[in-house]
């Protein structure tokens, strides 16, 4: 894992001190909220419905156990015990007061952790595979290209005040699990005739106007990359419009201008780029990349593994959901899920946090990953470990057998939480969750990914989820509009819109009548809900939804 | 005729707890039910720009209707039910505070 440098830490120390004093400004009346506003979210302080919220960066998704212990004690000693994590790969504490935030701040520090550009008009965390340096299909991690890129946009001055967000997401394997296809630049790393590159994916995004982003490079050389989303950005920074926010995104640029005049743009762009760029960012990476190297691999009998799988019914039930190919022989992935029936998606108390923690440095080579689908991974586990393991995560409510199936749901803080959103969105993630946990469904049901946004700015990926959920406020009631077929892997596709939306009373009977028709439509138990809904189409699903107009269509 | 006035109150987010808190004849407070209800335009024009004014005190004041019930005013819009009482999903923050 990354350690800061003295260079990285100084400039952190600056940086928390300067915002500490502006912090004290703000609170003896010297700064208005216009004059503080743009510089409390520059360090990831938004104020929300009841709160403050601070949203913390945790780079490319990656902790270790030292980092998981400083997050539970901020959270126990600054908020109210628990923390959040987002569909970014970030944490986010809820309840801080203003004048607590440096001292926040400066418990971060001290674990090489931050704030910064979580928010505002910059490049905005990077986000990754969060299997990297673990997946059994994994070409090269990601993670060291990823942490390049975190030195290189932050405090990057020419990119500071750009038309608005901007989101880098990159993934080493061709499974796509860090959804590049939706964000404003993806990354999918190559490798042609022994040369590593990029395939380059730019202009895809969710939100208001969803769009899948379009390739324009198909292999970016790997030394070529700083010059060449230099060049990008550079570009949309010049042309991208400014005149409406709701265009600003590089997806409305690339679309409105089409993507072989973005390519040109770019290209012409990148000849003076790539002058400015002298090799030292290659010897950066490649110094980078020493602090990446794979854990050294144990070597240990399988058999505690196997008597526990076939000796222990909850076991098994768990390592056959929340388990995944590592590259290592004898070792696997752990998916902690976050998402026990009824719970809020994506929240870890503190002492979740630390037991988390404790797993990773007693089992785990002392690493954790956080995944945009909010859960934690555990990414190098002997199976040896794992019976161990279980049960302590058991202990803590930690061992909920369930992701990839129907109550693992990306579900936004909604209007529990946030003041952009129109709708809740948490409420109706835990009454689904219940609901099938009660009908004892969901291993039937198998794969399937339901996302939930309370807004239409789809923190919760909605457009992307096979089953989309969006919550609106129509006419001063929450409705809530759901779509079928969304796709957020390699072969990204956006959902298609069923019909009229349902009322919150409404959503879970709606989701059952899908459910039904799809245990009826599929051809056996192996044909997940994606692929009898490509089938299928929406026809049969629809008839499902609204039974009422099928019957007047039918008189 | 002259379009009724939905009553309104002077609701804002404090600037050092960030929480919401409603004005009140004399300051501020964090209970709903204690808000003063303003049920004249003008009147409620001028509440609000006297809060806004408290630039170290709150944070982002706006009128948010009320119903009136018993002289006491409720919440009209879900958002701020919620605004009121704290987060649905489980109990806690205001409506766990304020108890």
């Amino acid at each position: 894992m990354y350690s800061y440098s003295e260079f990285d830490s100084a400039f952190l120390a600056r940086r928390n001190a300067q915002f500490r004093q502006q912090v004290e400004r703000r609170i003896a009346g010297n700064l208005t909220e216009d004059e503080f506003k743009p510089l409390r979210l520059m360090n990831g302080l938004y104020l929300q419905l009841h709160a403050y919220m601070l949203r913390v960066a945790i780079p490319y998704g990656t902790l270790n156990s030292a980092k998981m212990h400083k997050l539970a004690d901020i959270a126990e000693r600054w908020d109210k015990g628990y923390g959040h994590f987002t569909t970014r790969q970030n944490i986010q504490y809820n309840w801080p007061a203003l004048k607590d935030v440096p001292d926040m701040l400066d418990a971060l520090a001290e674990v090489g952790m931050h704030a910064i550009q979580t928010s505002g008009n910059t490049i905005r965390n990077v986000t990754a595979d969060h299997f990297a340096g673990a997946a059994a299909d994994e070409i090269a991690d990601p993670r060291p290209v990823a942490e390049l890129l975190r030195q290189w946009s932050t405090d990057h001055p020419e990119f500071q005040f750009m038309p608005r967000k901007f989101k880098i997401a990159i993934t080493g394997s061709p499974n796509d699990r860090a959804v590049t296809k939706a964000h404003d630049i993806g990354l999918r790393m190559l490798e042609r005739d022994g040369a590593r590159g990029f395939e380059v994916i730019v202009g895809g995004g969710l939100g208001r106007t969803p769009m899948i982003g379009k390739v324009v490079n198909d292999f970016l050389p790997e030394a070529d990359l700083l010059p060449y989303l230099e060049a990008i950005v550079s570009v949309w920074n010049q042309v991208g419009r400014r005149d409406n926010k709701y265009k600003a995104r590089i997806k409305i640029t690339v679309h409105e201008h089409g993507i072989d005049e973005i390519r040109r743009l770019v290209e012409d762009r990148f000849v003076e780029t790539r002058k400015t760029f002298s090799g030292v960012d290659q010897q950066m990476l490649r110094e980078i990349e020493t602090h990446f190297a794979a854990p050294s691999f144990k070597a240990a009998s399988e058999a505690p593994f196997k008597n526990a799988y076939h000796g222990d019914p909850v076991f098994r039930s768990w390592a056959d959901t929340n388990l995944t190919a590592h590259r290592a022989a004898g070792y696997k992935i752990v998916s902690i899920s976050l998402k026990k029936h009824g719970e809020t998606p994506g929240d870890a108390s503190a002492a979740q946090m630390r037991l988390m923690a404790d797993l990773a440095r007693d089992y785990g080579h002392d690493e954790l990953r956080i995944s945009h689908e909010q859960n934690v991974i555990l990414p190098h586990v002997h199976v040896s470990d794992l019976p161990a393991l279980h049960a302590r995560l058991k202990e803590a409510e930690l061992a909920t057998a369930n992701i990839g199936l129907i109550s693992d749901i990306i579900a936004c803080p909604g209007m529990d939480y946030c003041a952009l959103a129109t709708a809740r969105s948490i409420p109706v993630a835990q009454q689904i969750a219940t609901r099938f946990e009660d009908l004892k469904l969901e291993h039937d049901i198998g794969q399937l990914k339901i996302k939930i946004s309370g807004c239409i700015n789809a923190c919760g990926h909605h457009h992307v989820g096979h089953i989309g959920i969006l919550g609106l406020d129509r006419a001063g009631v929450e409705n809530y509009q759901i779509t079928l077929g969304g796709d957020h892997t390699e072969t990204a596709k956006v959902g298609d819109r069923a019909g009229p939306g349902f009322g919150a009373e409404e959503v879970v009977p709606a989701i059952e009548r899908i459910i039904d028709a799809y245990l009826d439509l599929r051809t056996g138990p192996d044909e997940a809900f994606i692929e009898t809904y490509k089938r299928t189409g929406m026809a049969p699903f629809k008839s499902a939804l609204y039974p009422e107009t099928k019957a007047v269509a039918a008189e | 005729m002259p379009k009724t006035f939905t009553p309104k109150v002077v609701t804002a987010n404090h600037l050092l707890a960030g929480d919401v808190i409603y004005q009140t004849a004399t300051g501020w407070t964090r209970k709903l039910e204690e808000a003063e209800v303003l049920t004249d335009e003008a009147d409620a024009d001028l509440r609000l720009i006297e809060a806004s004014q408290q630039v170290d005190v709150v944070v982002g004041a706006y009128l948010a209707d009320v119903a009136v019930d018993n002289d006491i005013p409720q919440p009209v819009h879900f958002r701020e039910e919620f605004r009121a009482t704290g987060p649905s999903n489980y109990a806690h923050g205001k409506q766990v505070e304020l108890q």
